[in-house]
């Protein structure tokens, strides 16, 4: 699939006489050096990246470090010093003026750290100011601004002005202003950073909501990593302009590129990143159902286990043979564990956060069962793993 | 010092410079090249000029005495159209209303051009780094140039009569206009300009919808200041033939009658008074751009039903 979004080695130098400094940088200086040499601020150091359709990206660093630049470069608020961005096949250093405010206007909207609203036009007309922009008339214009404020949770503010607001739900109205275009790009520029804490976990949690209907292509910047791990699909990292690490949040997490990332991460909550398919093993050993009850209780009395799992045909689990039931089987005179099982374990799917687990894993005297949708056996989650996974030690405890 | 000065010249430290002759010179090219430029300008500006006066001193007095207490009332208050009442019902008892009449108009036709020229010129100065850089030491310097010397090069220029008088209150008040205007779209927040940008906004479009709006206080300010500096030129236009209360003051003081004087400066502090308490309220809204017809903007906008 081609990418909706193509960035291809961009560079921005702020100052005077750009070029030199640029070939500096082309020759491998960095900005600490570039700033001592040329006195320009090589704000942007070849950058590269791919956002797919529908994928939030999120640009995640500390604060200089080039990412308000880069989103400002994707619809040329800031001119790139060199390098290309592309949006849809479209290389934007080609547009016209003109073309470049068509992009601006029905490609890509968006959504400020500090809200930007119009402070002398009322909510409705704000959310409306895209559709005003392009042309579109007044019933329509309201409808779909409208449309947008009750995608927000806003509807019946239209009349309102923005400061009459509080800043979660002034943050909205920037929402819907950029929602109300129908735009299928989304920029946001640390939009929920202003806001406090409680109403940024609300702000996130709509845009999640929002991304899981939409399925827009969204671009987000942040310096909150638990935020970037949260809410993005991939998450670029970067430092003095320069990209240190794409992947995954868990990717970024389990495997960080330098020291950089790893101090950065060593802060998150993994707990909420990670997931149980990182922390899960292959069980130690599995009964089938025709094993006897003597042979497992020793195996079990061995190992120091309370229970065993026992798999069916293609590692379906049937149930746990756990020590009391067995040593009840043996003095009842029982043939096979198969009659003597429980199904007191907790089921979790490769997916489930590692937050989730420690719940269940709190309940069971057994490792969480970590299943496929068809209830197969793909591993499990001891106890001491869990917590390991969750210290941020290599998981490679045993356990 | 006679000799002192000789010393000097013989010397020839500091060179000898008759820039009095070199601005007659300057001056009488400019007059003979572009006379008809200055005669048109002359007859223009004492048509408006008259035109105002005949819409403001031809109808019976209590007609506009009405329409300003209304005015008053409408854009300040209660007790305010009650000064604005007696005020220039006062006037009249001392029998300077048509005097007055003819101030306001000169007032208002300089104000209104410093206006049309400053704003346009403190946007160019907004928006260019080197316009702003050029600007800025013509301001300071023609703020700085007493007032009288404008009166001079205007008489020089329209003659004697109403006109200097408008010419020398224009250049005298520009320099607010200009510079508040320029203030107050540098001082629009860069993100809600970037916003707009953001959204495809042509220029013209940002400046219009967003920049203007938003620096609206500040215009309006600097709206003020240039009617309360053309105001004050009005007494020293009187010298120069232009009539209206200067006239009246300058008469007081040529003819030591200190009384008709202060009567004349007495309907001057009235004027000052009702002509700042009204435009000071034009921006002070803070939430500007809707200060002025709240009720004009609303219906403009959306009335967005879900």
């Amino acid at each position: 699939m081609n990418p909706h979004i193509r960035v291809e080695h961009l560079y921005k130098v702020f100052g005077p006489r750009p070029q030199r400094a640029l070939q500096a940088a082309h020759d491998g200086a960095d900005r600490a050096e570039i700033q001592q040499r040329f006195g320009n601020v090589l704000a942007v150091d070849d950058v590269s990246f791919e956002v797919g359709r529908g994928e939030l990206f999120v640009v995640m660093g500390l604060s200089g470090s080039g990412k308000s630049t880069v989103v400002r470069m994707l619809n040329h608020l800031i001119e790139p010093t060199a390098g290309s961005v592309e949006i849809d096949g479209q290389r934007v250093e080609d547009l016209e003026p003109a073309g470049l405010r068509r992009l601006r206007a029905q490609k890509m909207s968006m959504v400020f750290q500090h809200f930007a609203l119009f402070p002398h036009r009322t909510v409705g007309q704000n959310a409306a100011y895209g559709l005003a922009v392009q042309g579109v008339d007044e019933p329509e214009r309201s409808r779909r601004a409208g449309q947008a404020l009750e995608t927000v949770g806003l509807s019946g503010w239209a009349d309102r002005y923005a400061d009459e607001l509080s800043g979660g739900m002034q943050q909205r109205v920037g929402l819907a202003r950029a929602l109300a275009t129908d735009a299928d790009i989304l920029l946001m520029d640390e939009p929920f950073s202003a806001l406090d804490p409680l109403i940024r976990r609300d702000m996130q949690d709509l845009l999640v909501k929002l991304q899981s209907e939409m399925h827009r292509t969204i671009v987000f910047i942040t310096h909150d990593l638990n935020e970037a791990m949260r809410l993005g699909d991939r998450i670029c990292v970067l430092k003095d302009g320069r990209v240190v690490q794409i992947g995954t949040g868990p990717e970024i997490i389990g495997d960080p590129a330098n020291d950089y990332v790893a101090e950065f991460v060593a802060d998150v909550d993994r707990s909420r990143v990670l997931t149980a398919d990182l922390a899960m093993r292959e069980p130690r050993r599995s009964f089938t159902p025709d094993a006897g009850p003597r042979e497992v209780l020793d195996w079990l009395d061995e190992q120091e286990f309370n229970g065993v799992y026992v798999l069916g045909d293609d590692r379906r689990v049937l149930g746990v043979a756990r020590d009391d039931r067995l040593a009840r089987g043996i003095r009842e005179g029982a043939a096979a564990i198969g009659d003597l099982l429980t199904q007191d374990y907790a089921r979790a799917s490769a997916d489930t956060l590692l937050s989730d687990l420690a719940g269940l894993a709190a309940q069971h005297t057994v490792p969480i069962a970590v299943l496929d949708d068809d209830g197969r056996l793909l591993g499990v989650v001891p106890r001491a793993r869990l917590l390991a996974a969750l210290a941020g030690e290599e998981a490679h405890v045993d356990a | 010092m006679p000799e002192l000065h000789a010393f000097v010249l013989a010397d020839g430290l500091v060179p000898d410079l008759d820039v009095a002759s070199w601005v007659n010179a300057g001056l009488g090219w400019l007059l003979d090249t572009f006379r008809p430029v200055f005669v048109l300008l002359r007859d223009v500006l004492a048509w408006g000029v008259g035109a105002l006066e005949v819409a403001f001193a031809g109808p019976p007095f209590w007609v506009i005495v009405i329409a300003f207490t209304l005015i008053a009332l409408a854009t300040t208050g209660w007790k305010f159209a009650l000064f604005t009442a007696f005020a220039f019902l006062f006037i009249e008892s001392m029998g300077h209303f048509e005097a007055t009449m003819l101030s306001l108009a000169l007032v208002l036709v300089a104000a209104l051009l410093s206006v049309v020229l400053g704003v346009p010129l403190g946007i160019l100065a907004a928006k260019n780094a080197a316009a702003s850089a050029a600007v800025r030491p013509l301001l300071d310097f023609m703020q700085t140039m007493p007032a009288f010397v404008y009166l001079l090069l205007a008489v020089l220029f329209f003659r004697i009569g109403v006109v200097p008088g408008v010419i020398a209150s224009l250049l005298f008040s520009m320099p607010p206009a200009v510079r508040l205007t320029e203030l107050g779209i540098r001082q629009v927040d860069p993100e809600v300009v970037e916003a707009a940008h953001a959204f495809g906004a042509r220029p013209r479009e940002v400046l219009t919808g967003v920049q203007l709006p938003l620096a609206m206080p500040s215009i309006m300010a600097g709206v003020n200041q240039v009617i309360m500096l053309a105001l004050s030129m009005v007494v020293i236009a009187g010298m120069a033939g232009a009539g209206g209360l200067g006239g009246i003051i300058v008469e007081g003081i040529t003819r030591l009658q200190f009384g008709r004087g202060f009567e004349g400066g007495l309907a001057v502090v009235i004027l000052a008074i009702f002509l700042d308490r009204v435009t000071a309220t034009l921006g002070s809204d803070q939430r500007s751009g809707r200060g002025l017809f709240p009720s004009l903007r609303r219906s403009e906008g959306l009335s967005t039903a879900p």
